[in-house]
């Protein structure tokens, strides 16, 4: 029956002629293949030297928001947990206290806000869930680790510094919430 | 024994009966949804108005069609009345204001209160609400209170619905807490913060719609949907001692008294079942109570998402 791979060869074994015999043009036109590819533009880059511009939909590493005044924008409500699918977030939940009014922007904030980078399969589900505008993926690669420990995320792996704000621009023109 | 239609099917229920009570003896879509009324508390409905439809032949005897909503939970049926609830355009768009109106003080604070996923609010607002706000001014706010050391009320969250007054009255000896002002004004209170502090006063809590009054022992420890509801049993001198037993693991979060599809407190053994404060506060150890097997959830309900125990109960309770 003929193969549906259409890629079936019949195996012959007639001795090999005088020139094959000789090997040496075999040899040079395999050379040539060689000498071709060197004078092409190189497909890979010297990573970390050079880095690829990432596209405005890309989904790396997780940031927790803070508001223009410094507030932590997570307010520990549980959507982005129960729509994970992988089920890499977990959090416990606190009440602000008095005289915090300037940490938090809501009545109720997460004490602890893990998630298990090991497990996350960057799908952006917990962006889309949160109603807070707390949680984004951003062009950041989570980096290597030597223990599994490590990659389990807290706040402080999390959470925007108030000095260095991480930009989400770009991120929020994308998709669902670039159409409203 | 009367005979009602209501959106195309017909039914029999007693004189007397209300509306509502004989819809939901069909049960299903031409349920009206209710925020105030409570079957299991008197005198309690007819102020919220969600629960109005449109009554398209009054009576056998006088077949001219009601002009105005009515409110099903305390309109009695008459022999053939025709009433039209979800085929109705005017029921519906009726509905859609008057969660409007609902909303007008009720804050957006789903992700902070403690009653998300099992809020009545919430799902009306899912179901009949509008996307959109036309509301611009301030919304009226208090600051949230404590009404004795186990209850907490945030009266911004209230509808006004009078049926924790109703279930203070009714259940317990005396009401520590009522509805003062008038009109725009009119917010629950206590007597100067005055704890309220009776052995069924914690029923206030599961007769509560939305979020105003709240189990202080479980503010913020967890979410509704991250908890596993087991029905427990323990013998109570106070009351059925049945209740649900809402569990995170081997811990139990809060205490709930078994409700049904209405979100009313079931009847047990021809018995409401309310249960007392001692069971719904003190017994967070799992050895107070039999755990008799899983609470089954709507399907539908945010409740049961990333549970996936089979079934052990064929007949399906629904429990919000």
């Amino acid at each position: 029956m003929e193969s549906l791979s259409n890629r079936k060869k019949v195996v012959s074994d007639k001795p090999m002629t005088f020139v094959e015999r000789l090997y040496l043009p075999a040899i040079i036109r395999g050379m040539m293949v060689t000498l071709k590819h060197m004078l092409k533009r190189r497909k890979t880059i010297k990573y970390p030297e050079e880095q690829r511009v990432f596209a405005p939909v890309y989904r790396g590493m997780h940031v927790l928001k803070r508001d223009e005044e410094g507030r932590e924008n997570c307010t520990a409500c549980g959507l982005c947990a129960v729509a994970c699918p992988a089920e890499a977030i977990t959090m416990i939940a606190e009440e602000r206290k008095k005289g915090e009014e300037h940490l938090y922007r809501e009545e109720k904030y997460a004490e602890t806000y893990e998630i298990n980078m090991l497990r996350c399969i960057f799908c952006g589900l917990c962006e889309e869930a949160c109603p807070k505008e707390a949680i984004f993926l951003t062009d950041r690669i989570v980096p290597t680790e030597y223990e599994r420990g490590e990659f389990i995320y807290g706040k402080d792996m999390l959470v925007e510094k108030v000095d260095q704000r991480i930009d989400i621009t770009k991120r929020q023109g994308t998709g669902k919430r670039g159409k409203i | 024994m009367v005979k009602v239609t209501i959106d195309d099917v017909e039914i029999e229920v007693e004189v007397g009966t209300s509306i509502l009570n004989a819809a939901r003896k069909i049960g299903g879509e031409v349920v009206p949804p209710a925020m105030c009324y409570y079957s299991k508390l008197e005198s309690s409905g007819g102020k919220c108005r969600t629960c109005l439809v449109e009554v398209a032949a009054g009576s056998a005897a006088d077949p001219r069609p009601m002009p105005k909503l009515v409110a099903s939970c305390s309109t009695p049926v008459a022999d053939g009345m025709v009433i039209r609830n979800k085929t109705s355009d005017r029921v519906r768009e009726n509905r859609a204001g008057v969660v409007e109106f609902l909303l007008i003080n009720h804050p957006l604070d789903c992700p902070i209160c403690d009653q998300a996923g099992e809020c009545h609010l919430q799902d009306l607002g899912y179901e009949h609400g509008k996307a959109k706000t036309r509301y611009e001014e301030d919304r009226r706010t208090f600051d949230p209170i404590d009404i004795g050391d186990k209850i907490k009320l945030h009266m911004n969250r209230c509808i006004l619905c009078y049926r924790c007054v109703h279930a203070a009255d009714q259940l317990t000896d005396q009401r520590g807490h009522g509805i003062i002002n008038r009109g725009e004004h009119a917010e629950i209170s206590t007597y100067i913060e005055k704890a309220i502090d009776n052995d069924f006063s914690g029923n206030v809590i599961d007769v509560c719609p939305v979020g105003a009054l709240t189990d202080k022992t479980f503010r913020f420890k967890s979410r509704v949907w991250f908890l596993k509801p087991m029905e427990g049993e323990r013998t109570c001198t106070q009351c059925s001692g049945k209740a649900v037993l809402w569990m995170f693991g081997n811990e139990i979060y809060r205490v709930t008294a078994r409700k049904d599809q209405y979100g009313e407190v079931e009847d047990i053994d021809g018995k409401t079942a309310w249960i007392c404060n001692d069971c719904r506060f003190e017994k967070k150890d799992v050895s107070k109570w039999t755990i008799t097997g899983p609470r089954v959830v709507d399907r539908h309900s945010v409740i049961s998402q990333g549970k996936y125990e089979t079934k052990m109960n064929t007949k399906i309770k629904r429990i919000n």
